[in-house]
């Protein structure tokens, strides 16, 4: 059989039973039995051969790949309960979900391959054959100005409170509400309530819209609702609503945090903030570092909940400080949370000899130096040393509430020194605060890394939630970046200016005054003739 | 938040009284037909539930003065049977069948963080009125596989309401703000179904003449079939006994 027929066939069979409405893309232009070629190569490796989920490297992720056989999709633009349109589930492949493993594979696939491959996921679910289900995007309004100033943000805060979005989510906002450490998805995966201060992170994407949308529409399958029955029945305008949007879009930076190489290190006058809510720190840049699961060793770890540290420093010639600020929607160890670490432990794939167990393990974070300014691109190995170059390392826990110092030779060792920075902490509303002080110069020189100013110092970061199971290697961890403490400005670099500054003047003042003498003396002589 | 304060109470309250008398006056007559009734008994050790902490909630733990509440995933009456136990035709009417859905809702209330009823059937096509007397908030989630889920947010005294299109035993409802709060829904084309009471009594009225397989439906001690043939107005009884594990 000829294409060209099975063209016309598709065709009349597209037009007998299907409605052909704008949100679904003619099937014509869709083919399942490429979409399955699609699907077997690309997808099935996560979301398994059936559709369910469940391929081989599902068991490695939190949260899980979707599962196509119930058809329900987090991001739609359609009521809870309703299917996804077609353009939806493209949105999802284009862009991907970000804060999750799924990647956007517009530049990865062609349009033909997208569109096969969503006729072919359709196939895995009887609703979507299902005549009598309605598709139809809600209506969105547009939204309102003024989202950036203070009063739509304050209004949008109000409603934050009055319609309980901090029950999961935390008065901050970081998802540490009560009935966060109770939550599951519909598989009865444990699920986090959003940190809605890292929007890039938001599944169905960080803008305002997409906050809204999802205001609307909910996440089907997990345990955020739909808000949509509340404009409805107008217990809440639609601009109210977009009010909230603008709320929760103000709780992150404007863009998502690039990541820089040197942290640089202002020189500061006498005392250095020691305490991690100073004022002095909201005039010091800030520096995001993005942190991953440590999966080189064994065990792994797959799923940390710190995606990432904003690192400030400071220093005064004589001492450096140091502060880390991360969010983590637990003060670790908190026995409230022990329920739901089980389930993660459960959940994610774990690769130790025995399984792993929960505890009440504290927060820790990590700041690791070589022991010595390499002079040239040598660095020691970046997950902690090794056993012949170990490095140097800053400890900090949250139980007991201390830093130390120490030596790390690889993940598995760590030899504590005598002498510790000096730490202080707070943990406010998912949010931890850590500052290090210590001196630039200490006697230990073989040990202790000696801080000089205008030098590239290598510097990475490691972090553990306690609450996630988070001990020993299953960690977060960064590579290697810079801290430059910035050199003290020379005194000749303000005075040269001043001084040449005085000479031109003078000099201009001596070339000035010659000439006016110059010219008095030839007006008295032309007066005497 | 004025809206969502007084106004919208006094609105809603309206509109609920309104809903609860049309609902009350609205029953159906009982029909002529045959009776399947029955109890469900109870034997073995009964589970103790654990105490739910409401303190979160001081709106809701106010309204329970005489005890603390417990979960009720295992509820056994004073006489010894077991309460919220589904009871319901699986088969045995003939394929012709047809009931149009009663045009009065179901209720389900949210009432002290708790669902009321906390097992209890619908027809399909037929209203859920999902109402919310807590004022607070609480998200009503439909985990259905045959029926489309859905998870629908109600922060204040309100009601929303949902249909199901497809038979289903049994739809779990739950609420994520409250992780205890579980409800059971069994949808079912026709009105032919029960839920063991107070005192594990059943019954499933209006039956047309025929051999019937009856299932009874339990959360935790799952399912029993029992075989009753009917003819005429007459009364069967068929009785249950699940049993402590």
């Amino acid at each position: 059989m000829t294409s060209r027929v099975m063209l016309c066939l598709t065709l009349f069979g597209a037009a007998g039973i299907t409605p052909l409405t704008a949100h679904r893309l003619p099937l014509t232009a869709q083919d399942t039995v490429k979409g399955k070629a699609v699907y077997v190569k690309w997808c099935a490796g996560c979301h398994g051969d059936t559709g369910a989920g469940d391929g081989a490297a599902a068991t490695a992720m939190l949260p899980r790949p979707r599962n196509f056989t119930g058809a329900v999709y987090k991001i739609r633009t359609t009521a809870s309960g309703q299917l996804p349109t077609d353009a939806d589930l493209m949105r999802a492949i284009d862009e991907g979900l970000p804060g999750s493993a799924m990647p956007a594979w517009k530049t990865r696939l062609s349009p033909a391959e997208r569109r096969d491959v969503i006729a072919y996921i359709k196939t895995f679910s009887s609703f979507f054959a299902d005549t009598s289900q309605h598709v139809v995007p809600l209506r969105f309004g547009k939204e309102p100005g003024g989202g950036v100033g203070a009063q739509a943000v304050k209004t949008g805060r109000l409603f934050y409170d009055s319609i309980g979005c901090r029950k999961c989510h935390g008065d901050q906002g970081r998802g540490d509400g009560p009935s966060a450490p109770t939550l599951k998805d519909d598989a009865g995966f444990p699920i986090f309530a959003a940190d809605l201060h890292q929007s890039w992170r938001f599944r169905g994407g960080g803008g305002t819209e997409d906050i809204y949308r999802r205001l609307r529409t909910g996440l089907d399958g997990t345990p955020m609702p739909s808000f949509s029955d509340l404009i409805d029945q107008k217990f809440l305008t639609d601009e109210e609503l977009w009010r909230l949007a603008q709320y929760v879009r103000s709780l992150s930076p404007a863009r998502e945090p690039e990541v820089r190489d040197v942290i640089h290190a202002p020189q500061l006058g006498a005392t250095l903030p020691a305490s991690p809510n100073d004022t002095t720190w909201a005039r010091v840049d800030r520096y995001w570092f993005p942190l991953v699961g440590q999966v080189i060793r064994k065990p792994r770890w797959f799923a940390p909940t710190v995606s990432g540290v904003w690192v400030q420093a400071v220093h005064n010639g004589r001492e450096l400080a140091l502060r880390l600020c991360w969010d983590d929607r637990t003060q670790s160890p908190d026995t409230a949370w022990l329920a739901f670490e089980r389930r993660v432990l459960e959940t994610v794939a774990s690769d130790d000899s025995t399984p792993p167990v929960a505890g009440l393990w504290p927060d820790q974070v990590a700041v690791q130096f070589p022991r010595h300014i390499p002079d040239g691109m040598e660095r020691p190995y970046f997950l902690m040393g090794t056993g012949t170059d170990p490095v140097y390392q800053w400890r900090w826990s949250s139980e007991p509430r201390k830093a130390v110092a120490g030596l790390a030779r690889g993940l598995e060792q760590f030899d504590t020194l005598s002498a510790a920075p000096e730490s202080r902490a707070v943990w406010d509303h998912g949010e931890w605060r850590v500052v290090f002080t210590r001196s630039l110069a200490t006697p230990d020189t073989a040990n202790e890394l000696q801080f000089v100013a205008g030098r590239a110092i290598p510097v990475a970061f490691f972090a553990w939630d306690g609450s996630n199971g988070e001990h020993g290697s299953r960690l977060a961890a960064s590579t290697w970046y810079f801290l430059a403490l910035d050199q003290p400005t020379p005194p000749r670099v303000f005075i040269s200016p001043v001084v040449a500054m005085a000479l031109t003047l003078g000099l201009g003042f001596m070339v000035v005054w010659r000439a006016q003498r110059r010219a008095a003396g030839s007006r008295g002589t032309g007066a005497g003739t | 938040m004025r809206k969502l304060g007084s106004v919208g109470v006094v609105a809603v309250a309206g509109s609920l009284l309104t809903l609860a008398i049309g609902a009350w006056t609205r029953q159906p007559p009982a029909l002529a037909g045959a009776t399947i009734t029955g109890k469900v008994k109870f034997t073995g050790t009964k589970p103790v539930m654990p105490k739910i902490d409401m303190s979160e909630e001081p709106k809701c733990k106010a309204k329970y003065t005489a005890a603390p509440p417990t979960e009720e995933t295992v509820v056994v009456n004073p006489n010894g049977t077991l309460a919220n136990v589904f009871v319901y035709v699986k088969s045995g009417l003939p394929a012709s069948y047809k009931a149009p859905a009663p045009s009065g809702p179901v209720t389900l209330d949210q009432d002290g963080c708790r669902y009321h009823p906390h097992a209890f059937g619908i027809m399909v096509g037929q209203n859920l009125a999902i109402k919310n007397s807590d004022g607070i908030l609480h998200n009503i989630k439909a985990k259905g596989t045959k029926n489309r889920p859905f998870n629908i947010s109600q922060p204040t005294t309100m009601t929303s309401t949902r249909t199901f299109s497809a038979p289903e035993v049994m739809v779990p409802l739950e609420c994520n703000v409250h992780g205890w709060m579980h409800a059971w829904l069994g949808v079912l084309p026709h009105p032919f179904y029960g839920v063991s009471g107070a005192d594990g009594s059943f019954s499933i009225t209006g039956l047309p003449p025929g051999t019937y397989t009856v299932e009874a439906w339990h959360e935790k001690y799952g399912t029993q079939t029992a075989t009753v043939t009917v003819s005429g107005s007459e009364t069967k009884t068929a009785d249950f006994s699940f049993a402590g594990k």
